[in-house]
């Protein structure tokens, strides 16, 4: 018999164990904190990445310009960045623009440039176009244009902030201590179908919408072409992205709540529906034909984020973990337990959602007014 | 100088990478120490792994992924939650958890026993198995999430419903989808439209009885409850209907 001693690992802890982490905390009364804690809490699951890709989504950052929408943009070449800026300075007025303050590490090889700019939309636009839907536009005609510049943050009072590497290392990279925010949301990549590029790292965003999302998109095809039938163009080449268009399109664009939201992309089972009342079996039939295309199939846990909400969601039968730790108006997401108690060993309560059914973390009322005049703005609409 | 084999080994884990902390585990197991104590457990995977004496480690903090995973012997107490995969095909020896365990407590077991205070996630005994005289058990105190006992091959999972209400029906659906081997009992209310089609109900048998209670007065004594309290409840026992339900899948 051939010696297999010499490439065997005696002890069997060799093998690849890696699935991409999610975590996410938020305060619900509004409080900003640092990023300290959420950095230690996912590099604390190193081990599900591959250094692949690494990012963060962080919420209440720019309190010095809150209302203006910061545009966070990728270049590859700095001929694209004179091109895209005179875009810029074309369809939009900018008020502040600056490069993204970065540190230069041993870890993270060959970055792109990358630069933020706080911008207003034109005072007067098309008819039924809002402002939203003007940014929207803009920035998938960035993201299609081919000259090598991405945006990848688009909304108010928030920002993404992702590349390749350990999520740990994009943290240092991007000097992520140095923010305060109430909400913030992480992922470590484990790339399974698609090339690990800067773009294509978590979260995926629009608008202030953010996805960090652990699993596959089996049918990210359908997913996508129905997007796309609303102006949403895919060009991160991961499965991911359909997910921020998603919730944009259905509960900006659409209106839905949140709730019914969730029972677009994980649908109850026909035999489920079957068994409810007959209102609740109408509603959900209703959903289910008219948003089937968006439903998402294959094993998904996700954090979704916007601007005073945090939700985790996982598939209907929950092939991929996520658990939820609260202490105090703090709300914890994540794809491992030990990442919450390492930050908060004393948590009030520590549980897994079923499958399909949303864990929904709000700012408090009283903190919602003062924490955002969007909000306000998006109450009022 | 006091015998290693009569100390109680204290690890500190904060900060030790998996792999560091398991091969202390077994140079100090190799040592002769019959008892350790880890600290500050953050999410180590596999502790306990191809240790295969009958040594007692106890945990304080979250362990991590496939706690024991293909251990042989030894006894792990776990202060806290256990996560994913704990007893990850174990072959002997037991995991007492003093609150929950998360997906998959148990797969593909083939010896051994895992006692879980509270709830357990997903999945819960999927593929256990048993041979002979091996017949890994798992007691659950409170209820399991979906898919409890899927493709289940053989031992025996306990399912005690203790923090239930009044009324409650346990959360578990789709319980035992594939299920071609082994026994479930079940304490408190489960609808029929909860098992999966290849399950049987039925009254325990005397021998199921017996069984119970040893395993059921095992968890009392272990999470400190009355066994005869628990005992009195309303069990009923799940069984396979067939041995190869897919044995027609490919047969035309």
């Amino acid at each position: 018999m051939k010696n297999l001693t010499r490439i065997n690992n005696t002890y069997n802890d060799d093998k690849v164990i890696d699935a991409c982490s999610i975590f996410g905390a938020m305060d619900r009364s509004g409080r900003r904190f640092s990023g300290e804690g959420v950095i230690k809490a996912i590099a604390n699951m190193h081990d599900r990445g591959n250094g692949l890709g690494g990012g963060f989504a962080v919420y209440g950052l720019y309190p010095e310009h809150p209302d203006k929408y910061a545009l966070h943009l990728m270049y590859l070449s700095s001929q694209s960045k004179l091109e895209t800026e005179e875009f810029l300075r074309d369809r939009f007025s900018v008020a502040w623009q600056e490069e993204v303050p970065v540190r230069q590490t041993a870890v993270i090889k060959n970055p792109p440039l990358v630069w933020r700019y706080f911008v207003d939309p034109p005072q007067s636009l098309p008819e039924n176009q809002s402002a939203d839907d003007y940014v929207v536009a803009r920035v998938m005609e960035i993201n299609t244009s081919g000259n090598d510049s991405f945006v990848f943050s688009s909304g108010k009072n928030m920002a993404v902030f992702k590349g390749v590497g350990y999520p740990e290392e994009i943290a240092e990279y991007f000097k992520l201590e140095q923010y305060q925010a109430y909400l913030w949301t992480a992922h470590g990549r484990f790339p399974t179908n698609t090339v690990a590029w800067w773009g294509g790292a978590h979260p995926f965003s629009i608008l202030d919408w953010t996805v960090v999302h652990n699993g596959e998109i089996s049918s990210y095809g359908i997913n996508r072409r129905y997007l796309e039938q609303f102006g949403y163009q895919c060009t991160m080449q991961t499965d991911t992205e359909v997910i921020a268009y998603a919730v944009d399109l259905l509960m900006r664009k659409h209106n839905l709540p949140l709730e019914i939201a969730v029972k677009v992309l994980a649908a109850p089972f026909w035999d489920e529906i079957e068994r409810m009342p007959e209102e609740e079996q109408n509603l959900m039939r209703a959903i289910r034909q008219t948003y089937g295309s968006l439903l998402l199939n294959g094993p998904f846990a996700v954090v979704i984020a916007h601007n005073g909400e945090m939700i985790g969601l996982t598939d209907r039968i929950r092939l991929r973990p996520l658990t939820v730790g609260e202490k105090g108006d703090m709300l914890y997401l994540s794809s491992e337990e030990s990442a919450i108690r390492l930050i908060s060993p004393e948590l009030d309560t520590a549980w897994s959602p079923m499958g399909g059914e949303p864990v929904i973390g709000r700012l408090k009322p009283e903190s919602r007014l003062q924490s955002s005049k969007g909000k306000k703005e998006a109450l009022s609409r | 100088m006091t015998n290693i084999r009569e100390k109680i080994i204290k690890i500190d884990a904060a900060g030790i990478y998996y792999r560091d902390l398991n091969a202390r585990l077994r140079d100090t197991i190799a040592d002769g120490a019959a008892k350790i104590e880890l600290t500050n457990v953050h999410g180590q995977r596999y502790i306990g792994t191809d240790l295969n004496k009958p040594v007692l480690v106890e945990i304080f903090g979250t362990p991590g992924n496939d706690l024991g995973a293909f251990m042989n012997g030894p006894r792990i107490i776990v202060h806290g939650n256990a996560q994913d995969g704990c007893g990850n095909t174990m072959n002997e020896g037991e995991i007492i958890v003093h609150g929950r365990a998360g997906d998959t407590v148990g797969l593909s077991a083939r010896g051994g026993k895992i006692f879980v205070r509270d709830n357990v996630g997903y999945r819960g005994g999927i593929h256990m198995k048993e041979y002979k005289s091996k017949k890994p058990v798992i007691v659950i105190g409170g209820t399991a999430q979906d898919f409890l006992g899927e493709y289940m091959a053989g031992g025996t999972i306990i399912l005690l419903g203790m923090n239930l209400k009044e009324g409650q029906d346990h959360l578990s659906k789709y319980v035992g989808t594939g299920m071609h081997g082994g026994v479930i009992y079940v304490r408190g209310n489960i609808p029929a439209y909860h098992l999966g089609k290849e399950v049987g109900v039925a009254k325990l048998s005397e021998k199921d009885n017996a069984a119970l209670k040893e395993h059921v007065t095992e968890f009392a004594r272990l999470f400190g409850y009355n066994a005869d309290d628990i005992l009195n409840g309303n069990f009923k026992k799940l069984y396979p209907r067939w041995l190869r339900p897919y044995g027609r899948l490919y047969a035309y």
